[in-house]
């Protein structure tokens, strides 16, 4: 059985919780079982942000994750919260433009890429979300990048459509970093 | 005021009013004998803030705990501290009651035109027109009928002695802020019914503005609606 | 079927109303449960219905017992403390066998309490939170699927016995989202509402909704009716899963969100030869005795894990009747359960 637990961290208004679903309905959209749980109420206040998503081949059973495959941390104190939740083997990606430390263990596979930075010289900082995720999906393998446009599609309002062939070029740019 | 970090948003007035309101308290010197009642909304955790005792409120009630209170310790003073949905939604009963009993209290009423706490809902005082969460469309009055002015209703009552609105657009206006506040707790202290001080004040999250617009709005849309002034009690000797 | 979205638990609670024909929603904002509201503020006005935010949990519930009295498919929302205000109404509309739907969408508690998820309601739900022998129907599902297709139901048990009826969910499936299928039609059930008041228009006599029974042999006789159709209910709409229960070393209780992390407890404990079962009542009222007394000496124990000091374990014991010990495992205050601490009790329990 294939499951990806993941948890995504960071500060409001980082794209955090855009992030998790975009990669939830990517999961649909490959006929996969997903859940979604966000953080919520004024903990949100206080600028902080999580979601816990899981991919799976099977029916869900719990949606809340006390230990993570995937981390993916746009700040510091997202990293030192949620570094501790990585199962051994598992994959930390973080913003090295945000995040000012190397991880602290030994027993993952960390990728440190300065997303931010990278989204600031694209012109766009929104990207910054979508550049991890291009980590993300490359060295996880949880979706396609064919199923995360689609979702990109589903997800984003008609207006917004011609944002789209950027947030891919974002992507790409995860990927091969 | 105690030496804590407050919880509110950048730009948010609430935290500007508490420390009015300690100001005022300690320089009436009667820190030793105030009991506070905090609100359900953006403020419920203010007891944190305040260095005399404080009690926590079901949402809406606080008049009434402040009642039980005062009732009990005549001698001290007591305020309650509400937003426009604890006071002029869920808590009307218990406000007018409190007023109307010319219960010697002092409540500070914080209207924001909307519900902080809960993610930007309409509240009772939200402007004609003005998107919330609940009114996605603009509050129409056919479908939520009108703002509503507290100070304008309650100085309809016998009980109720001092009644003014500030707001917390400007310096200048921060400033009369305090002196209605201190005059609202000093017309307590006299014994001379129920005080009652509404401050127009900032919510830039729910507004879905920024700091510096936010105070603009208040100047521009919500004086029109509410204007500040005394409504009762001006000329009361305290 | 049409196709699956991803959706939050609060906005198909919303939109499975308005599929089930509901066009009445009155509610006060609470957290966690406010995009209910929310969604209904957006789409009613397309569907012709009412949204509106009242002033009060009293208000609204009092409003959903006059829309419900006039007719209407009605509902209305909120989360453990406006819950409790809604209690006097609820009670009224019991008696005056008014039909409803009010969702819960649990918070820790009691007083203001927290905002994350609990299930320390179920005795308010399930025991009679307001005055007086009554009862209401409280569906838990435990998956924003189901949710959907619990909300659609229970309009049609509300309709079909002139009853109020209950969806117990917690914070967490209010804000999770999950993929959604809505059917292409939803069966609804049409129900004889001529006792409404709907103005007689001098054709009949006069219809009365009212909970006032002055006279005491008549206000037995009408607790009785009650009482009769809540026998009745029992009888035709109980609900419950039984997951893995033959041949189960330990059979677990847990209903809603606590229900998902006991299936993969399953799965873990299997790993180390433990078999246990899960009995998940869908209704906790009415309570689903049967399957606990089918079951009730098939493993050494049972073990109920709710989000609460350990409420429905009550029901378990009164159904499992002394035939089995039935220990219990809660966490409480917003804190959620762990699959390593029901592990560990599981194993504790079977030493
Ligand atoms: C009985 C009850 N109903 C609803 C709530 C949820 N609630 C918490 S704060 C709040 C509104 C707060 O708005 P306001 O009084 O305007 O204060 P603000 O946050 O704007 O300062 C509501 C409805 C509650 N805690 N208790
Ligand atoms: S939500 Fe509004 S009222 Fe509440 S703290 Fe933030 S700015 Fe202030
Ligand atoms: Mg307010």
């Amino acid at each position: 059985m294939a499951q990806t637990d993941m948890i995504f961290a960071g500060f409001g208004g980082q794209g955090i919780q855009a992030a998790g679903k975009l990669i939830a309905y990517a999961g649909i959209l490959e006929d996969k079982h997903v859940s979604f749980l966000p953080s919520y109420g004024p903990e949100m206040r206080g600028g902080t942000s999580n979601c816990h998503v899981i991919v799976s081949d099977e029916p869900i059973g719990s949606p809340i994750l006390n230990s993570a495959a995937v981390v993916m941390a746009m700040n510091r104190p997202s990293m030192d919260k949620f570094e501790s939740y990585l199962e051994p083997g598992g994959i930390l990606i973080y913003d090295s433009s945000l995040v000012n430390r190397e991880p602290a263990r030994k027993d993952i596979k960390a990728f440190g890429i300065p997303a931010t930075q990278i989204a600031s010289d694209m012109g766009n900082l929104a990207f910054a979300n979508i550049i991890l995720l291009g980590k993300l999906i490359k060295e996880t393998g949880v979706v396609s990048a064919g199923s995360f446009e689609s979702g990109l599609r589903k997800v984003l309002p008609e207006r917004k459509h011609h944002l789209i062939p950027d947030e891919m070029k974002a992507l790409r740019i995860g990927m091969d970093y | 005021m105690r030496e804590t970090q407050m919880h509110y948003c950048p730009g948010c007035t609430h935290g500007i009013v508490h420390r009015l309101i300690a100001e005022v308290i300690d320089e009436l010197g009667v820190e030793g004998k105030t009991i506070g009642v905090s609100p359900v909304g953006c403020a419920y955790n203010n007891y944190l803030y305040f260095n005399c005792d404080m009690v926590q409120a079901a949402h809406g009630r606080a008049p009434a705990v402040a009642t039980g209170i005062k009732r009990v310790h005549p001698d001290n003073v007591v305020f309650t501290y509400q937003g426009d949905g604890d006071l002029a939604a869920i808590g009307t009963a218990e406000i007018i009651h409190a007023a109307n009993r010319g219960e010697k209290i002092t409540t500070i009423f914080i209207n924001n035109a909307i519900y902080g706490m809960t993610s930007g809902q309409m509240a009772p005082t939200t402007l004609i027109g003005q998107v919330t969460t609940t009114s996605p469309f603009g509050r129409k009055p056919e479908l939520h009928g009108y703002p509503l002015n507290v100070c304008e209703m309650l100085s309809t009552l016998k009980g109720a002695a001092y009644v003014e609105r500030v707001s917390m657009h400007d310096i200048k206006n921060i400033r009369n802020a305090k002196n209605a506040i201190k005059k609202a707790f000093k017309v307590q202290i006299a014994g001379l019914g129920f005080s009652i001080v509404e401050v127009l004040s900032s919510c830039p999250t729910n507004w879905g503005t920024d700091p510096v617009n936010a105070l603009k709005w208040i100047g521009e849309k919500m004086i029109p609606q509410y204007p500040l002034g005394n409504f009762k009690g001006k000329d009361l000797e305290v | 079927m049409g196709e699956k979205i991803l959706m939050k638990g609060n906005e198909v609670i919303a939109e499975a109303a308005l599929r089930a024909g509901c066009r009445h929603y009155f509610g006060y904002p609470i957290t966690p449960q406010t995009e209910i509201a929310h969604y209904f503020a957006k789409k009613m006005p397309q569907y012709g219905g009412t949204f509106i935010q009242a002033e009060s949990e009293v208000a609204a519930m009092n409003m959903v017992y006059g829309a419900a009295s006039a007719g209407a498919r009605v509902m209305t929302s909120s989360s453990s403390p406006g819950i409790s205000l809604k209690q006097e109404a609820i009670s009224y509309a019991a008696c005056a066998e008014l039909p409803a739907v009010i969702v819960n969408i649990m918070r820790a508690g009691p007083g203001l309490g927290g905002i994350l998820a609990a299930q320390s309601d179920y005795f308010q739900a399930t025991k009679g939170g307001g005055h007086g022998d009554y009862r209401m129907v409280v569906l838990a599902p435990s998956s924003v699927q189901e949710l959907y297709e619990l909300v659609v139901e229970a309009f049609n048990i509300a309709d079909r016995y002139r009853t109020l009826c209950m969806i117990m969910g917690d914070g967490m499936l209010g804000q999770m989202m999950e993929a959604v299928e809505f059917k292409d039609k939803e069966d609804i059930y049409q129900a004889d509402k001529s006792w409404a008041v709907t103005g007689t228009e001098m054709k009949r006599d006069h219809n009365i909704i009212t909970s006032i029974y002055i006279d005491p042999e008549v206000l037995e006789k009408h607790n009785l009716k009650l009482q009769e159709k809540y026998r009745k209910i029992a009888e035709n709409e109980t609900r419950v899963e039984a997951y893995n229960c033959d041949g189960a070393d330990v059979i677990v209780a847990a209903y809603g969100t606590v229900a998902r992390i006991i299936k993969n407890v399953i799965k873990t404990a299997e790993k180390e030869g433990i078999k246990v079962g899960l009995i998940r009542p869908i209704t906790l009222w009415p309570f689903p005795a049967a399957a606990f007394e089918k079951y009730a000496e098939v493993p050494q124990a049972f073990l109920t894990v709710e989000m609460s000091s350990g409420q429905m374990v009550e029901d378990v014991r009164l159904a499992v009747n002394g035939k089995r010990p039935v220990h219990f495992l809660g966490r409480m205050g917003g804190m959620i359960p762990t699959q390593k601490e029901i592990l560990e009790k599981i194993r504790e329990i079977l030493k």
